[in-house]
């Protein structure tokens, strides 16, 4: 596990008591370490200090020192005389001294507040009954704790438009937005596409984005979900659902190796929205956009739903007898994949184990954006070397096995979703082998198949991914599968059972963790699937720090460079 | 009784400035001697000048009244970043037109003033940002560099001395907010003047691009040149303690004889500036209010009485007419010498149509980064502008206090003082003109129009 550097402590004096905080903090965090909220808005922990908003506004002053000698003044009862800023200072743009006193209570506090969400409702449109952000809305929040509760507003409320296209993802009302320039922000330091801005002036600023530019970049559904209020609205949520009916469920995004955490939002079994979920050692609070429709494959045209045998749906009994059948003669090759799970990919290796069948796999590379998107496009690919299944590093195609097919060395394969044909194995070289198919959507192999045994997507299962900092990482099923359905690790463990004599592998997760944690040279030792709830853990790849990871520098990434490598 | 003799004033700055024989060329001003305490500056090291400059206790005359010897001892100097000196020439305090006569009639002086500051806190380029409407003043400033760097008085190797430090103008983005120090800076790298918050972005330490840069007023710089020219120490005999050197006034509003005049501090009082110098009010007319430092100056009423203890420890109990025109005087009647921009008005003013002016100006220039400062003073403008259309409601009076009062000491800059403190002295000191426009303010109903 990554050992959190231990900051230095100091002690403040938080409402009337001392309290301790590590040094460096400002007094937004120092607080809420200590179950204060200072209410705030445009501060945000990843982002660059605005000071703009003034909800954070607390009572601050630090002991008084003589000027002549520098000691400490004292009060009569001999504790430090604490020199009070005349004026309150923003909690999130000032960082605590040893011996600092804050209020966060004071009455003048309390003021601060009820005239800053004064001031923020006054030309606020209030349109929460048709607002997507209700619900989730800061300034509905701010305003019920900290709010005064009546309108002293008599004059008309400015008019700003309603419905500017950002992007081809995001809508801007501008009526709603509080001006706090997170999503500027973001644009300029994260995403590193500065097309946001304010445009005129006061109360009539208007957020808009740079002529001839707009918001496409594929980080621009983060600013959504930075808006503290619903200014900024994804185009795809937009209108179809109220917040409070959703279910989140913790998961990670299996777009690539980045391993974003993030939250699947269902309704009866539905999913609605995908949302980046805060991890500051992997993804801080930020997803790609790309990541964020993966969702859509659950319920698309070419899912696979029904077990088939020679090109027939059947039950899934006769699917499993008919593939254990073609599996129990002769030569098996199986090809595994970087998108399973490790415990997939465990249950998959001990398969080969048992009937002794050859190895394959491939990858999936593309582009790297130096952000979130890697070029390893799959969630696990170091999954396969900790689980055993691989020991080198993959290719983007299957040539090794196009090989083995020529040569006619195999005589059943099992794939686990990948197309053979979209990775320069010939359809002639099948030759007739029987393909026992494991997978969630159509393609050309699975088409060809003897046996289909379809198999759920990550959303609507559970089990665990290896980041490209080998950071192991669980995701949970958020909605169900379809219907008569069964996880992949069932599907693999009847398999294993039923083609191994002697193995009674269990299909529950925490009885394949036992089985992974168990050899005293596992990485994967004293850990358990439960251990994952709390977060992630960092394994040691150091053992593979020679292979050549295609990941490029990127957002708490750096590739190990080979020749540290091969020095170690 | 004899009548007390008017005060004369006391131009340095200003000395050529109105001299029919004396033009903006640089030709003019070496003929006055101009430029030669550059070249004598060079020769002294720059600390030396530095020294002679705090020694002058020469106060900021862009409106804060913060030495500028003191600023200086502030600039980072260790951080081996480049330093900046930046001129603020954006003038748009309503009130306030001196920087202008500077610009306009004698730019060698604020060259030459710029030039000895560059060189006492080693500036690697200096810039002078001027107020976008002053289309003729940048362009007779841009003549004017040209004439000083064909002299080599500015940009490289100024004189043969080794130091080289060029001299740009920048023209502003028309917004009083570029005024704003941290807010200029912003603009002058080419962005939206929204102005920085402090801490940490104290311009001494982190300014243009972050680097450690000196801003200061037009007037302030032209300073630099005469304190280097008297000595430090020489310089301070003129006014009074801690209110050191003269100060250009610009008088406008309702006086007969308005215009800009120079003093040494201290040398004349509101009174007097008033009735003996700008010859007084128009016939049958009587002093209503001042606002004596620019339109953010809080308001004083012509009848209140100002009495207390003085910083030396001299109690005082003034009329309005009895206001010293220095840096203190002003402050210790409860408002300040700000830009030196002194509005005068008389009887026939309506205050809350005076204040809806005010507001309409501030919630127009505000450049709506903080939210105090931006929705506060468009509400104020519109209870004013509403006032003065005749729905005037008697708890104006208290609403615009109070948001006057949710606006002051929240915002990123002072800005948000500027526009509370007019709302909260007008109304506090004329409230009954506030509440009294509830009562009389309704226009006559007018009969509705037949259409058809
Ligand atoms: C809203 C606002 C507007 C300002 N406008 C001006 C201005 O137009 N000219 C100026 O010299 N200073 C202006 N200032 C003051 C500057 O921030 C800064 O204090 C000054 O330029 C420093 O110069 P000095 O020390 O020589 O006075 C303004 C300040 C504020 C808060
Ligand atoms: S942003 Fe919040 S307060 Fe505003 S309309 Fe939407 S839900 Fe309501
Ligand atoms: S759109 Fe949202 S995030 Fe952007 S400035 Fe407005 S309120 Fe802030
Ligand atoms: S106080 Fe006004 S002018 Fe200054 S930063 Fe805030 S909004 Fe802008
Ligand atoms: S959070 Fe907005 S000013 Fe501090």
């Amino acid at each position: 596990m990554i050992s959190k550097k231990q900051k230095e402590a100091v002690t403040i004096n938080l409402d009337g008591k001392e309290v301790e905080v590590p040094a460096g903090v400002n007094l937004i965090e120092a607080a809420a370490l200590h179950g204060k909220e200072i209410p705030h808005y445009c501060y945000h922990p990843q982002l660059s200090v605005a000071g703009n908003c003034r909800m954070c506004l607390v009572e601050m002053g630090t002991p008084m020192r003589d000027r002549g000698s520098g000691e400490p003044i004292l009060e009569e009862d001999g504790s430090p005389k604490i020199g009070w800023v005349p004026k309150p200072v923003i909690g999130c743009a000032t960082d605590v001294i040893p011996g600092m006193h804050v209020k966060t209570d004071s009455e003048t506090v309390l003021d601060c507040r009820e005239s800053i969400m004064e001031f923020l409702l006054v030309n606020h449109p209030l349109d929460c009954p048709i607002c997507d952000q209700a619900g989730e809305c800061r300034l509905q929040e701010f305003a019920t704790d900290y709010g005064r509760g009546y309108s002293r507003y008599e004059e008309r409320k400015n008019v700003k438009p309603k419905r500017t296209r950002l992007g081809p993802r995001v809508t801007l009302d501008d009526e709603r937005c509080i001006l706090c320039s997170r999503c500027i922000r973001f644009c300029q330091e994260v995403a590193d596409d500065d097309v946001l801005g304010f445009v005129d002036r006061g109360s009539f600023s208007t957020l808009t984005c740079f002529p001839g530019r707009e918001l496409s970049n594929n980080y621009s559904l983060n600013t959504v979900d930075l808006c503290p209020v619903g200014a900024l609205t994804s185009s795809d949520f937009r209108f179809k659902m109220r917040v409070w009916f959703l279910k989140e469920t913790p998961s990670i995004c299996p777009e690539s190796s980045a391993g974003c955490n993030t939250l699947v939002s269902s309704r009866e079994g539905e999913i609605y929205r995908i949302t980046p979920r805060r991890n500051d050692l992997v993804n801080d609070s930020w997803m790609p956009d790309s990541g964020r429709s993966l969702y859509k494959e659950v319920r698309s045209e070419d899912r696979l739903t029904k077990p088939r045998t020679d090109g027939q749906d059947c039950s899934l009994e006769d699917a499993i007898g008919a593939a254990v059948a073609a599996l129990s003669v002769g030569q098996v090759g199986i090809v595994g994949s970087c998108r399973s799970s490790l415990e997939e990919q465990f249950l998959a290796n001990q398969l080969a184990k048992g009937i002794k069948a050859q190895k394959f796999l491939r990858g999936h590379f593309g582009d790297d954006d130096g952000i979130l998107l890697s070029s390893d496009r799959t969630p696990n690919l170091r999954g396969t070397l900790l689980s055993g299944f691989a020991s080198a590093y993959p290719k983007d195609n299957l040539s090794s096995l196009a090989l083995a097919l020529k040569k006619g060395n195999l005589d059943a394969l099992v794939v686990m979703g990948e197309d053979l044909f979209e990775s320069k194995v010939d359809a002639d070289s099948i030759n007739g082998i029987p393909i026992i198919f494991l997978g969630t959507h159509e393609n050309a192999t699975s088409q060809l198949a003897k046996v289909v045994l379809p198999t759920l997507t990550s959303f609507e299962k559970s089990g665990s991914f290896v980041n490209r900092n080998f950071f192991l990482q669980a995701f949970r099923q958020s909605v169900p599968g379809p219907a008569g359905l069964l996880p992949d690790i069932q599907l693999l463990s009847r398999l294993l059972n039923e083609l191994v004599e002697e193995s009674f592998q269990g299909s529950d997760l925490d009885e394949i963790w036992e089985d992974m944690a168990r050899p005293a040279s596992s990485p994967l030792k004293s850990l358990c699937f439960s251990d994952l709830k709390k977060g992630c853990v960092q394994l040691d790849g150091s053992k593979w720090a020679s292979l050549p990871f295609v990941e490029k520098k990127a957002l708490h990434y750096k590739p190990a460079s080979p020749k540290a490598a091969k020095s170690s | 009784m004899i009548k007390k003799k008017t005060p004369r004033e006391r131009r340095i700055i200003l000395k050529h400035a109105d001299d029919p024989n004396y033009s903006n060329r640089i030709q003019c001003y070496q003929r006055e001697g101009g430029y030669k305490m550059l070249s004598r500056a060079l020769k002294m090291k720059p600390e030396e000048i530095g020294e002679e400059v705090l020694k002058s206790g020469v106060r900021g005359r862009g409106g804060a009244g913060f030495p500028a010897g003191m600023k200086w001892k502030f600039l980072d100097r260790k951080s081996g970043k480049p330093i900046y000196l930046i001129c603020n020439a954006d003038e748009s305090e309503p009130g306030t037109f001196k920087d202008r006569q500077i610009i306009y009639k004698d730019p060698h002086q604020l060259i030459e003033g710029m030039m000895i500051a560059a060189y006492a806190i080693q500036a690697k380029q200096a810039f002078i940002y001027i107020r976008a409407e002053f289309f003729e003043g940048a362009r007779i400033l841009e003549q004017a560099i040209d004439e000083a760097k064909k002299k080599a008085f500015c940009g490289n190797d100024i004189l043969g001395s080794g130091y080289s430090c060029d001299l740009v103008v920048h023209r502003g983005a028309g917004a009083y907010i570029c005024g704003e120090e941290t807010g200029l800076i912003e603009s002058l790298e080419g962005k939206r003047p929204n102005p920085r918050i402090k801490p940490p972005y104290f311009p001494a330490v982190l300014g243009l691009y972050q680097c450690p840069t000196i801003v200061n007023n037009v007037e302030t710089l032209c300073n630099v040149k005469h304190i280097m020219e008297m000595g430090g120490d020489e310089f301070a005999k003129i006014g009074k303690p801690n209110n050191t050197g003269t100060r250009i006034w610009c008088v406008s509003g309702q006086v007969r004889n308005p215009g800009y005049f120079e003093f040494e501090c201290g040398a004349l009082t509101l009174g007097e500036m008033i009735f003996d110098v700008c010859g007084g009010l128009m016939p049958g007319r009587s002093l209503k209010a001042v606002i004596p430092g620019g339109s953010s100056a809080k308001v004083l009423r012509a009848d209140e009485r100002f009495s207390g203890k003085l910083k030396d420890g001299t109690e005082f109990d003034w009329g309005i007419e009895d206001i010293p025109l220095d840096f203190d005087g002003p402050m210790a009647a409860g408002s300040m010498s700000g830009s030196g921009g002194i509005i005068v008005m008389d009887d026939t003013v309506d205050v809350v149509q005076a204040m809806a002016n005010i507001n309409a100006f501030y919630a127009h220039e505000s450049c709506g980064q903080c939210t105090p400062c931006r929705e506060g003073c468009l509400w104020m403008r519109k209870i004013t502008k509403r006032m003065c259309a005749g729905d005037a409601r008697e708890e104006d009076a208290d609403l615009l206090l109070s948001v006057a009062n949710q606006i002051e000491g929240r915002t990123i800059c002072a800005f948000g003082e500027a526009a509370a403190w007019p709302t909260q002295s007008f109304v506090s000191k004329f409230r009954d003109d506030f509440i009294e426009k509830a009562k009389t303010g309704k226009p006559e109903a007018k009969e509705p129009l037949q259409l058809i």
